[in-house]
């Protein structure tokens, strides 16, 4: 169970060249990705992220490169789940193996009805979101077996090693 | 069974897979590079301290190669630090497959794990970069991972898989002259939008296929991860095996499709009627044919592991013989051996003649790292794969993507040039 507010970004195609920018790859540790977390997008994420940890957007969210640096860096900036009605393959992997943040799918209901600084309550053993501000209940795609056992023991070096 | 369900059926060692089933399977390859492998390195530091592993030795050194691309030549401290991390690790491990800058074979990871014969038909390969898929048109499954999971491969030696629904590409044909695989991909992803085949696996064919070099199949798998794909893939043929066996690979063990190999859905294509495009700022879907723009360009770049094999060169090569560029242009041969070949056959002396820079092999301002990124504002037509906003240098600049042929015609023309109309 996790509580916090919305970030929201009304577009697909976010990809990890804007969440990540390609000059800092060769950074690596965690507290400095977080310093340049979607700064190819939005130069008031790190105002926003003070009192938000939840970001909803739209489709393929995280697409293009493959590296683990985007989901890092919203992590470590603060952000603990991304409500998206799809997302890119590796960026969702990422996501789940390094037990960085929530990837979870939303529908086009749900995903129309939250607002930015919605205030969220996510269940994941009940697949419920509880949108606090709203007093509204939608449900989420369930994990795959296998992505929810790793997502609950902690990241894939734990779930199996 | 198609020849993507096949390999990770055998993978896992089971008679058969169906798409969207998981499980864990053995992994035959794993590449790291530059920025993947310092994230792997970190990843084991992380892990150990915290209790949850200890990394005395891999599961298999000799399925690991590392290579230095992305921060070649280093660009600062904290990258030529980088590097030596990676020395440091392959030392320590006993990698021997390590290529590093300046000292012989080196170059952009995916181009250098066909040339070096890195990777076979039929086998499972993993890579810490997104293009990963590129090498599947040597007939492997080859999909890109970041770094946690390449660190949980070379340690365990298997990593869990979805099955891919697999889109089919039927290219019906030759193509024609001056229409290149760069083209084709790009057509495609017009087609079928950047998630058009997210998840899935994207495999080519027919008889346009057939007619193809092996670089040019190259082309087509690379830019596979612009439509989402998990995996791009060909059948391998006699190409193939010509191919790798000059390169010191004499036993394999390809995988085919069954007869009655599903696909999810068939795409048709008939190379004639396949022309030179160009993807706009800032997606490759934004697809227009090359005579439909009118776009001043400031610079002209040939590199990348899309646009900067031997074959690419050639190809930029005859359009610039003999002529002069009219706006900056960058040539940055794929790989040390491309370099020489290039070198050797005349090439170089071409790109020099014509006005432009050579540089060493780097992935260098494809992914807006260094050696000629863009200023804000500037306008530059490239061979590389993506054009998302900053992806090249400052966020206002715009990359168009391009076949080598196009992107050469432009650096005369000083403008977005069919070479048709050169
Ligand atoms: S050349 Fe570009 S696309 Fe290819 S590996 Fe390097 S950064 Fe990635």
């Amino acid at each position: 169970m996790m509580k916090g507010k919305v970030i929201k970004y009304e577009q697909d195609n976010i990809d990890t060249d804007v969440i990540l920018p390609g000059p800092y790859l060769k950074l690596h540790e965690h507290s400095e990705l977080a310093e340049h977390a979607m700064e190819g997008m939005d130069p008031d994420f790190h105002a926003k992220v003070k009192n938000a940890n939840i970001i909803v957007t739209g489709n393929n969210f995280g697409c293009g490169s493959s590296r683990e640096h985007a989901p890092i860096a919203l992590s470590a900036s603060g952000i603990e789940a991304v409500l998206a009605l799809s997302f890119a393959r590796i960026f969702y992997r990422n996501s789940v193996d390094g037990a960085y943040l929530l990837p979870i799918e939303i529908d086009e209901k749900t995903y129309s009805s939250i607002s930015e600084n919605d205030e969220l309550e996510i269940d994941t053993d009940n697949n419920q979101i509880k949108n606090i501000t709203k007093n509204q209940t939608y449900s989420m795609k369930p994990f795959p077996d296998l992505i929810g056992k790793i997502i609950s023991a902690g990241g894939l070096f734990k779930y199996k090693s | 069974m198609n020849i993507t369900e096949k390999i990770l059926a055998r993978a896992s060692s089971k008679d058969n897979v169906e798409p969207g089933d998981v499980q864990f399977a053995n992994i035959d390859k794993i590449m790291l590079h530059d920025v993947s492998g310092p994230g792997v390195i970190k990843t084991f530091e992380k892990l150990e301290k915290e209790g949850i592993i200890k990394v005395d030795k891999l599961f298999d050194p000799s399925m690991i190669w590392v290579t230095e691309d992305h921060f070649v030549p280093s660009v600062d401290k904290i990258s030529a630090e980088n590097i030596a991390k990676l020395s440091k690790f392959t030392n320590k491990f006993g990698i021997t497959k390590h290529f590093k800058y300046g000292m012989g074979q080196y170059g952009i990871c995916h181009t250098m794990s066909h040339e070096e014969g890195l990777v076979s038909p039929g086998e499972l390969y993993v890579g810490g970069d997104s293009h990963t898929n590129t090498t599947g048109a040597l007939g492997a499954f080859a999909c890109g991972l970041g770094h946690t999971d390449i660190a949980y491969a070379i340690l365990h030696g298997e990593l869990w898989f979805k099955v891919p629904e697999t889109l089919y590409f039927k290219l019906n044909g030759k193509l024609p002259e001056n229409v290149m695989a760069k083209d084709f991909i790009l057509r495609i992803i017009g087609d079928i939008t950047t998630e058009g085949a997210a998840g899935k696996a994207m495999q080519f064919g027919g008889s346009g296929i057939s007619d193809m070099s092996v670089e040019s199949r190259l082309t087509l798998t690379n830019m596979t991860t612009e439509a989402g794909a998990k995996n791009g893939i060909i059948e391998p043929d006699q190409k193939v095996f010509d191919y790798i066996s000059e390169r010191g690979i004499t036993k394999c063990d390809p995988v085919y499709d069954d007869d009655d190999a599903q696909y999810e859905k068939t795409f048709e294509y008939e190379a004639s009627e396949l022309e030179p495009l160009v993807a706009k700022p800032f997606s490759p879907q934004n697809v227009s044919p090359v005579r439909e723009t009118n776009i001043e360009i400031d610079k002209s770049y040939i590199g990348s592991c899309t646009g900067a094999k031997y074959e690419d060169l050639v190809a930029a090569a005859k359009i610039l013989k003999g002529r002069t560029v009219k706006v900056r242009t960058e040539v940055l041969p794929a790989t040390i051996s491309i370099y020489k070949k290039a070198t050797e056959n005349g090439l170089i002396q071409i790109f020099i003649d014509a006005g432009a820079v050579v540089g060493p092999p780097t992935c260098g301002a494809c992914c807006g790292a260094q050696m000629g990124v863009l200023a804000k504002d500037e306008v530059c037509v490239s061979t590389t794969n993506r054009n998302f906003p900053g992806r090249m240098g400052d966020l206002e600049s715009k990359a168009y993507l391009a076949s080598p042929l196009v992107t050469a015609a432009s650096a005369v023309t000083g403008k977005l040039t069919d070479p048709r109309d050169l």
